[in-house]
């Protein structure tokens, strides 16, 4: 396997102390490949994100963006990039919501740099954050109908007939 | 009652009544201004010559890099990643390159590690030169623009030289190159090392202790350490605020563990400490380069330019016509038959203007399922409203050209 480092005490400290603090039943963990993914459900995802910040040190928000899984329950979830400067560890936090309610707390309050990437988690897939202090479309027009980045948007015009996927095994 | 009282008088009358007797003025600048260096747009609210709000309007280049990425094969999307930061793109590339190796294991050899970190770093410096020569012409400083800037050239023709392009490169491949360095690549390489630290000398003697170009830039557009991180500020821009996150030492890639080199840092975050940063840097980056010679002298092999992967790697010509595991290989990638692994992964660079992340969702298809580009111009470009915030116009173009905004990155 190529170089990469494991933290595994870090990860351990991590998912001790989250349970301690929110219980066993509360989220969930894997490792993927070198970095630990806990799923929080999304009433709980702004206190385990304070709690990661004031209580683990994660002072460092590096990036949050949004996915789409059609055919779940919920759909549609963000991913939050943490990562601690003082101990050199990442983790990642996400948070899934149903397509009809889709609606994140916001993080702008534990780091201001959420807010464009709220925003750009917004325009892409249509992920409402609360308390937002400015929640409208950074990237496409203000007047954009539809939220490209879900699954369900087609990537080419669909009216066009001269690229026909059968052909190209898509 | 003394002149001076009087001026004292009629000011604190002005504050007094607020906005009324104010006169608000609204400046577009941009989206397309020579002094923006890219294309978007800043909205201020100003007093005079004092800005009071910004709004900013981005998205003008939005090419929608993750939607396309759906749809593409992984090896497919290195030509993407030149198009964030063109000043820079054999960073992109190569990050996009180590972070699929990192989600199908592939693990290579010394030499194509070091090879990468003298292009890696090469287009370090090419970076930092566009950026400290802009600062010093938007300083009122062309010589640089002109002098230094030829050097960025330089460093070009040894892109083109190794793959053929210039800009956006396209360079390496899945497992490390397309083909060997040449002769003239490792003499133009060592031609730089060699004439480079003598221009940058002179650049420095120049403007650092110049006594205009401090006057105009240190104290201009400061931010704190706290601040910078509390908005995800990192690269040049977060050092420059004292704090020394540098993704080459804190997640070592490809072999950076092996060498010797330091990060610097400023000190109040400002202009001054961001252009002094990214000059030290580039005598870093000089020496790191340096030292990967040294080592690549030391491996015997003189052959070896990519990991043994032909699942990644599209054979030659003259193979494909006359060999046929060569021909089968070349069915493979081309139809997409090639297995990838199902998983996600988070690999980060250090970019010319910070950690550049690329995150992958793969769901074991020939296509990544979801692509995320932790690109930090957009992360950090959204401080520039508070930096800039009761400043003077002019400070705010200075300080936007020290940040290095790039808007191919800033959009995606």
């Amino acid at each position: 396997m190529p170089a990469f480092t494991i933290k595994a005490e870090r990860d351990q400290l991590t998912v001790d102390k989250l349970t301690e603090r929110f219980g066993t039943g509360s989220f969930t963990h894997e490792r993927l490949y070198d970095t630990v993914c806990f799923t929080v459900p999304k009433e709980k995802v702004h206190e385990v994100l304070a709690f990661l910040r004031d209580g683990l040190d994660f002072n460092f928000l590096t990036s949050l963006c949004g996915m789409h899984f059609p055919g779940l329950e919920l759909e549609l979830g963000a991913v939050y990039f943490l990562h601690s400067m003082r101990h050199g560890h990442r983790i990642r936090v996400k948070t899934h919501v149903a397509l009809h309610d889709a609606k994140l707390p916001t993080a702008t309050d534990l780091w201001p740099t959420a807010n464009w990437m709220e925003r750009e988690t917004w325009d892409f897939f249509g992920i409402h954050f609360t308390g937002h202090p400015n929640l409208k479309r950074i990237l496409n027009m203000e007047d954009f109908p539809a939220f490209p980045l879900r699954k369900d948007y087609p990537l080419e015009d669909p009216t066009r007939e001269d690229k026909d996927d059968r052909y190209f095994g898509r | 009652m003394s002149q001076a009282t009087k001026q004292q008088d009629l000011w604190k009358e002005d504050q007094v009544a607020g906005d009324g007797l104010r006169e608000l003025t609204t400046l577009n600048l941009g989206p397309t201004h020579p002094a923006t260096h890219g294309i978007f747009q800043n909205v201020l609210t100003m007093d005079g010559e004092i800005i009071l709000e910004t709004e900013q309007t981005i998205g003008y280049i939005h090419r929608a890099f993750e939607k396309i990425c759906e749809r593409r094969p992984f090896y497919q999307i290195t030509t993407l990643t030149d198009r964030m930061n063109y000043c820079s793109a054999p960073i992109n590339n190569m990050g996009w390159h180590m972070a699929v190796e990192k989600l199908l294991g592939i693990e290579l050899p010394k030499r194509v590690e070091y090879m990468r970190v003298i292009i890696m770093e090469l287009s370090r410096i090419t970076d930092h030169i566009i950026c400290n020569t802009i600062i010093s012409q938007d300083a009122g400083a062309t010589t640089p623009f002109l002098y230094v800037y030829q050097w960025r050239e330089k460093i070009y023709e040894i892109y083109e030289e190794i793959c053929g392009a210039r800009l956006t490169t396209n360079m390496g491949r899945i497992g490390g190159f397309e083909r060997n360095f040449s002769d003239l690549a490792w003499q133009r390489i060592r031609a730089i090392l060699k004439e480079f630290p003598a221009v940058l000398d002179e650049f420095d003697a120049l403007l650092v202790r110049n006594r205009i170009f401090m006057d105009r830039t240190i104290n201009c557009g400061p931010i704190p350490a706290d601040r910078a991180l509390a908005y995800g500020l990192t690269g040049p821009n977060l050092r420059a605020a004292g704090v020394d996150y540098d993704v080459r030492v804190a997640d070592p890639y490809s072999s950076y563990q092996d060498f010797d080199f330091a990060i610097p840092v400023g000190k109040s975050g400002d202009v001054y400490d961001r252009f002094t940063v990214r000059q030290e840097e580039m005598r870093q980056s000089l020496s790191i380069i340096r030292q990967a010679l040294e080592k690549l002298d030391k491996i015997a092999d003189k052959s070896t330019y990519r990991a043994d992967v032909p699942d990644w790697v599209l054979p030659p010509k003259q193979e494909v016509y006359n060999d046929m595991e060569a021909l089968i290989y070349h069915f493979k990638i081309v139809m997409g038959e090639v297995e990838v692994p199902v998983g996600e992964i988070y690999h980060c660079v250090e970019g010319g203007n910070g950690e550049l992340g690329f995150y992958i969702v793969s769901d074991g298809g020939r296509n990544p399922f979801r692509v995320h580009f932790r690109r930090p111009c957009f992360i950090y470009y959204q401080a520039y409203p508070e930096i800039i915030k009761g400043g003077m116009l002019s400070d705010a173009i200075l300080t936007m050209s020290s940040m290095n905004v790039i808007a191919g990155e800033l959009d995606a």
